[in-house]
């Protein structure tokens, strides 16, 4: 102890046992804005401190002031890596709200979207999970897939990350004949790539001695802890809102539910990769149930909702009825009923769920979002506790944490 | 058997007796209300009884019409055996916001309870880390309250080069 009177050190620096890492909140490790401040013991993570809220934009105060086509955009930002589920989980939530019943065609278009983004939400987590590990080739390799989702997106709504896609009731324009065509050359082509992702992860030895064992849950824990989506489905809870609350005529598809076993990092890639052939299934189903309707049939894109769907621009500067509507829903003149609902969709990473009080207003008295990331989040320090540092941060980015939507 | 509704109104009826109101079904989910000292009894008569296991979701609403029961604390439940969710609400007065905290039971309650506090300022009572967690820790206001209104959109005072619109 005398030795080191000396020496000008801060306080602790030397009689401490344990050392205090800082982990973000801007680190390339945390793909996001989380900011960790651990107590290591050489590699061993002793406790971690989370800190959230660097990017909180007060989303569910401006939904106070914004009627609902105004709310779509924040949708967007939630989760940035799948928006049209939020968008279209938005859409839903409002037409069960006003009790509009969409047409057949409309749901399968949806379908087809929203497969679409849970896949390209699963091949950046799954693909950050490989880069975290030390194996860059996959992340860049899937990326040209991810491209052309977005490109189908762009064909359909016209922009690309943040979506904004759709409208209550359906679509703003029926599908073109490019989107169909790319979305042709998706399912004819990433089948083989994911083949490939696969073929260079799922038995890689590397890979699995990174990933088996490290962050791992119980089930009974998962649930305790409000985890949705694939991460508890790896625990090996069946839960999937698209199965037991269908959405969208999810009713009428044929997929599984895959399940893990262990909740580890290795269960959540194998979980997210096999949804992800599932994705490939529904859609393939949804295209076919699409192609089925002929003449007058296939020109049906939106249900018919005056008040909230939008008129053709055509008929707005033609016609004094459809300017008046335009304007109305434009402005948000339209009272909603009373009364309250919760309605949730399967988000990218989870159960996405929005709770919307009305008192009569132009726009919500409340929205709640429940953002799945946020819930699980917390299961952190739990889930990496004991383990090295280098697998926390595998496991933080196998839970597919979106720093949006965890702050809304 | 499956558990309907109804089923679960008459247990909860049952057991409390008239603490339990307002019961109403809406989109198929049941709605209800308790008073704010016995809302652990509630859930975990719920989470024992009924199979309520997993705490969906829980957030604060603000009626500032409602006197003497302006804050209202809501809880989404879910049981996944039989896929029935519930929506169960204490509210308590804006002067003395307090409710028991849930985190005890559920783990998930615990930062949607500091959401909770964050942004409507209910006192979680045995909550183990009560403070903010999205705004900053400085901030001495409940910004989701009503009594905070939006900054107003006609305002002029602002530099416009300042925002992009210049």
């Amino acid at each position: 102890m005398e030795a080191h009177q000396n020496i000008d050190l801060p306080q602790g620096s030397i009689e401490k046992k344990t050392t205090t890492l800082n982990l973000g909140p801007t680190h390339p490790a945390t793909h996001g804005v989380f900011q960790n401040i651990m107590e290591i013991d050489g590699e061993r993570v002793v406790s971690t401190e989370q800190s959230v809220g660097f990017i909180h934009r007060a989303f569910e105060k401006l939904a106070e002031r914004r009627n609902l086509y105004q709310i779509t955009p924040i949708t967007d930002r939630l989760n940035y890596c799948s928006s049209p589920i939020n968008n279209m989980g938005w859409h839903i939530t409002c037409e069960r709200f006003l009790n509009v019943e969409t047409p057949k065609r409309v749901d399968y278009l949806r379908v087809i979207i929203m497969e679409l983004a849970r896949i390209s939400d699963h091949l950046i987590c799954n693909s950050i999970v490989g880069v975290d590990t030390g194996a860059y080739t996959g992340f860049l390799y899937v990326m040209q897939y991810r491209e052309l989702i977005y490109e189908i997106y762009e064909e359909v709504c016209g922009s690309r990350l943040t979506t904004n896609i759709g409208r209550i009731g359906g679509f703003e324009r029926n599908f073109s004949n490019t989107a169909f065509v790319k979305l042709e050359k998706f399912l004819n082509e990433y089948p083989k790539v994911l083949k490939e992702f696969e073929n260079l992860f799922t038995r890689n030895r590397i890979f699995m001695e990174r990933t088996q064992g490290t962050g791992g849950i119980s089930a009974a824990r998962a649930m305790n802890y409000g985890f949705t989506g694939p991460n508890l489905r790896a625990a090996g809870v069946d839960y999937d809102v698209r199965v037991a609350n269908p959405y969208s005529s999810y009713q009428d598809f044929d997929f599984t539910v895959p399940i893990g076993s262990t909740g580890d990092n290795y269960d959540r890639f194998l979980v997210r990769n096999a949804e992800m052939w599932q994705s490939i299934s529904i859609i393939k189903q949804a295209y076919e149930k699409v192609q089925s309707f002929k003449g007058a049939d296939a020109e049906i894109f939106h249900a018919d909702v005056p008040a909230y769907y939008l008129p053709k621009k055509e008929d707005v500067y033609n016609n004094m009825e459809a300017l008046i509507w335009h304007f109305k829903i434009i402005m948000g003149e339209v009272d909603l009923p009373k009364g309250q609902i919760y309605s949730a969709v399967e988000g990218g990473n989870g159960e996405l769920g929005f709770y919307l009080v009305s008192d009569g207003g132009r726009t919500p008295f409340r929205l709640h979002f429940r953002r799945p990331c946020f819930i699980y989040y917390q299961a952190y320090p739990e889930l990496i506790t004991g383990g090295m540092l280098s697998d926390a941060v595998v496991t933080m980015s196998s839970l597919n944490l979106i720093a949006g939507e965890l702050d809304a | 058997m499956a558990l309907s509704n109804n089923t679960i109104e008459e247990k909860l009826v049952e057991k409390f007796g008239d603490q339990v109101s307002a019961f109403s079904t809406a989109s198929g989910i049941l709605s209800f209300e308790s008073p704010a000292p016995i809302n652990l009894k509630v859930i975990q008569f719920l989470y024992d009884e009924l199979g309520f296991t997993f705490l969906t979701d829980l957030c604060g609403v603000n009626y500032p019409d409602q006197k003497g029961a302006e804050i209202v604390v809501v809880y989404h439940l879910h049981n996944f055996i039989e896929n029935v969710r519930i929506r169960f609400s204490v509210a308590v007065p804006v002067e003395k916001p307090d409710v028991f905290t849930a985190s005890k039971l559920f783990e998930s309650a615990n930062w949607m309870e500091r959401e909770t506090y964050d942004f409507f300022g209910v006192n979680f009572i045995g909550h183990a880390n009560l403070k903010r967690i999205l705004n900053v820790d400085e901030m001495d206001y409940f910004p989701l309250r009503k009594e905070f209104p939006l900054e107003d959109q006609t305002r002029i005072d602002k530099d416009d080069e300042m925002f992009g619109r210049g």
